[in-house]
C-alpha cells in the first residue's frame, strides 16, 4: 500500500496498485483492464511469489517510475547506528524466563505455526488471543479443552479483538469502560457493538473474543462459556452481550441452558438466526438491537441514532434508484468486517432478496468464485482467499481498492456498500485509502450514463486514533451515503434492492 | 498459579502480554500503556511445521 501510494503521488501518475499476482488480482487487474490483452508477457507469466505494479498514468511518467522502482521500495530509517538494542527472546519460554509475571500471549504468527505457539503459551499458563487464522478445527478443539483443564481461556483462532479490564487487544476501538460486557466470535461484531455502546453514552466492562467457530458443535462453545462464566463474575458487569453467527445444534442448548443459569441478563446476538431457530434461545436480529437491549437492561437511554426510520430509509432509497439506468439491477457489498458482512444477508434474507457470498449465510447461494461477483453479492474481504499471506483489509486496502475498480464498472450494479473499520492496528485512514477509487468509479458510471450510489458505515469512535467523525465528513464530501450503523447501511441497501428488483431505475 | 481471566477481567492485576507475531499487536498495547514483551519470532525448523512437531516431540 506505501509503494503504490508513492508511486501515486508522482506526477502524471493516476493511480498504482502494488499486489502480488495471485489469481484473485489478476482477476482483479484485468477486469480493471491491465494486461488483459494478452501481450505483455512478464503479467501473463506472473505467479503468487511475483509482484505486480500495475499503473496507469502518462506514458513519460511511468517510464520514469519503472526507470526508479528501487527508491519506492526503500524503507524507512531504522534504529540510529551506534544505538544498543537488547536482544528479544525468541520463544514463549523465554520472554517468561525475563517476566515471569505475563499473563496473556497475543499470536499472530502464520496459522501453520499458531497452534503450536499457543500450546507453549498454555504450558507456560498464560491465556491466549490468537489473531492467525487457518488454524485446523482439532488444534482448536485440543487447545480449547486443555486450557478449561487448566483454568485458561483461548480467544481465537481468527480473533480479532477482545477488552480484558481496559486492555484493547487487537482491532480495538476507543471506548470508555461501563456496564456492558461482551463475549464475541470475532472481531468486528464486538467493534460494531462496542462502538456503538460508547457513541450511545454507556461503556464496556471487558470483551472476551472466542473465534468465529468456538460455538460450532465442533468446539462446542468452551471460550463462549468461560467468558460467560468470567463476565457473571466480574462486579462491574451488569449485562452480558453475546454476538456469534448461530451455534451449533447441540451447542445451542447448551448455551440456552447456560444463559438460563446466568446471574446477569444476558442479550444473545446470534446473526442469521430467525426467531424460532430456537425456543430456548431468543436472539436479536442485529447489532443494533443489542446495543439497544443492552443499554435498557442497565437503565440508560437508546440514543436516537440506533431509531431506524423505515419510512425515510425508503425514500432516501426511492431518490438514489429513481436516477439509476434501467441496467443497473444489483447491490454489491465489499466488507472488511466479516460479521458486517453476515448481518446484511441476514438483513437481505428477512426481505427475502436473494444475495450471493464467499462466506453465505444459511439459505444464501455461495459465489462459485469469490473473485468474481454475481447478481447481488457481499464479498467478505476478510476471508481466507484474499488474506492468504497478505495483510487484513482493514490495515491495508490494495485489494478492496481493485475490486471496487471491479464492480463498479460493472453496469449491472446499481449500489456499492462498504464498511470502514476504525481503531488500533487499522490503517491510519481507511476512508482515504478508497477515496480516490470512490470517485473514479462514481465519475466513470456518470460518463456512461449511470448514477452509482455508494453507501457506507464508519465502524469507530471520535475517541479513534483516526476520528469518527472526519471519516464520515470525508466521505460525505466524496458523495458517499453514510449510516450510523453497519445494518442501517445494509437496511437502506435492502430497500434499494426491493426497488432496483421492482424495476426502480428509470433514468 | 496463573491469573484467572475473572482477574484479566476485573484488570486487577493489570496484564502482562507477550506479544508473538506481527509486532503492531503488540505496540498498539505498550502505547496503550501495557507492559509487552516482543518474542522475536521466525519460523521454526526453517518453516516446516512437520518437522518442527516432530522436534517438539523429541525436546
Amino acid at each position: 500500500m506505501l509503494v503504490a501510494r508513492r508511486i501515486a503521488s508522482e506526477p502524471g501518475i493516476r493511480d498504482a496498485s502494488a499486489v502480488m499476482a495471485t489469481e484473485a488480482n489478476r482477476k482483479a487487474l484485468a477486469g480493471m483492464g491491465y494486461g488483459d490483452d494478452g501481450h505483455d508477457q512478464d503479467f501473463a507469466a506472473a505467479g503468487p511469489n511475483d509482484l505486480v505494479l500495475a499503473i496507469e498514468g502518462e506514458t513519460a511518467a511511468i517510464d520514469s517510475v519503472i526507470a526508479r522502482a528501487d527508491c519506492y521500495f526503500a524503507r524507512g530509517s531504522g534504529p540510529a547506528a551506534g544505538v544498543d538494542v537488547a536482544p528479544e527472546p525468541r520463544s514463549i519460554a523465554q520472554a517468561l524466563a525475563e517476566r515471569p509475571d505475563c499473563s496473556v500471549a497475543v499470536i499472530s504468527v502464520p496459522g501453520e505455526h499458531a497452534a503450536r505457539e499457543a500450546r507453549a503459551a498454555l504450558a507456560a499458563g498464560l491465556h491466549v488471543f490468537i489473531f492467525s487464522s487457518n488454524v485446523s478445527v482439532e488444534d482448536e478443539r485440543a487447545l480449547k479443552s486443555e486450557a478449561r483443564d487448566c483454568g485458561l481461556v483461548v480467544m481465537g483462532p481468527d480473533c480479532g479483538t477482545a477488552y480484558l479490564g481496559g486492555a484493547g487487544i487487537g482491532f480495538a476501538n476507543a471506548v470508555r469502560r461501563g456496564p456492558i460486557g461482551i463475549v464475541a466470535a470475532s472481531g468486528t461484531g464486538m467493534q460494531e457493538f462496542a462502538s456503538l455502546v460508547h457513541r450511545a453514552g454507556s461503556g464496556i466492562s471487558s470483551g472476551i473474543g472466542t473465534g468465529s467457530r468456538d460455538l460450532t458443535d465442533a468446539i462446542g462453545g468452551v471460550s463462549t462459556m468461560a467468558g460467560l462464566d468470567a463476565l457473571e463474575a466480574d462486579p462491574s458487569t451488569r449485562v452480558i452481550a453475546l454476538v456469534s453467527k448461530p451455534a451449533g445444534v447441540a451447542t445451542t442448548d447448551a448455551l440456552a441452558q447456560r444463559i438460563a443459569r446466568c446471574a446477569k441478563p444476558v442479550v444473545a446476538c446470534l446473526l442469521g438466526a430467525d426467531s424460532g431457530d430456537s425456543d430456548a434461545l431468543r436472539s436479536v436480529s442485529s447489532i443494533d438491537e443489542a446495543v439497544c437491549s443492552a443499554l435498557r437492561a442497565v437503565g440508560a437511554n437508546e440514543p436516537a441514532f440506533l431509531q431506524i426510520d423505515e419510512r425515510r430509509m425508503r425514500e432516501r432509497a426511492q431518490s438514489e434508484t429513481e436516477k439509476m439506468h434501467p441496467q443497473q439491477h444489483y447491490v454489491r457489498g465489499l466488507f472488511a468486517g466479516g460479521t458486517l458482512c453476515y448481518q446484511a444477508q441476514a438483513i437481505f434474507r428477512r426481505a427475502r432478496l436473494r444475495v450471493y457470498s464467499n462466506s453465505p449465510l444459511l439459505g444464501m447461494p455461495e459465489l462459485a468464485d469469490p473473485c468474481v461477483s454475481r447478481d447481488s453479492a457481499f464479498v467478505d474481504m476478510g476471508a481466507e482467499t484474499f488474506v492468504h499471506g497478505r495483510p487484513h483489509p482493514m490495515i491495508d486496502a490494495t485489494e478492496r481498492r481493485l475490486r471496487l475498480g471491479q464492480e463498479g464498472s460493472d453496469p449491472s450494479v446499481g449500489v456499492i456498500l462498504l464498511d470502514f473499520i476504525l481503531g488500533a492496528i487499522a490503517s491510519p485512514d481507511p476512508t482515504g485509502d478508497l477515496l480516490d477509487r470512490i470517485r473514479e468509479v462514481r465519475d466513470a458510471a456518470r460518463a456512461s450514463g449511470r448514477h452509482l450510489c455508494v453507501a457506507a458505515s464508519v465502524c469507530g469512535t471520535e475517541d479513534d486514533r483516526q476520528s469518527l467523525q472526519r471519516q464520515v465528513r470525508a466521505l460525505e464530501d466524496a458523495g458517499v451515503l453514510v449510516f450510523a450503523s453497519s445494518a442501517q447501511a445494509a437496511i437502506f441497501a435492502r430497500e434499494a434492492a426491493l426497488l432496483l428488483a421492482r424495476g426502480g431505475g428509470c433514468a | 498459579m496463573s491469573i484467572t481471566l475473572v482477574d484479566l477481567v476485573r484488570g486487577d492485576p493489570s496484564p502482562v502480554f507477550v506479544n508473538v507475531g506481527v509486532r503492531d499487536f503488540g505496540e498498539s498495547l505498550r502505547d496503550a500503556g501495557y507492559e509487552v514483551v516482543f518474542v522475536d519470532w521466525s519460523p521454526p525448523a526453517g518453516g516446516d511445521a512437520r518437522l518442527a512437531a516432530l522436534l517438539d516431540d523429541l525436546l
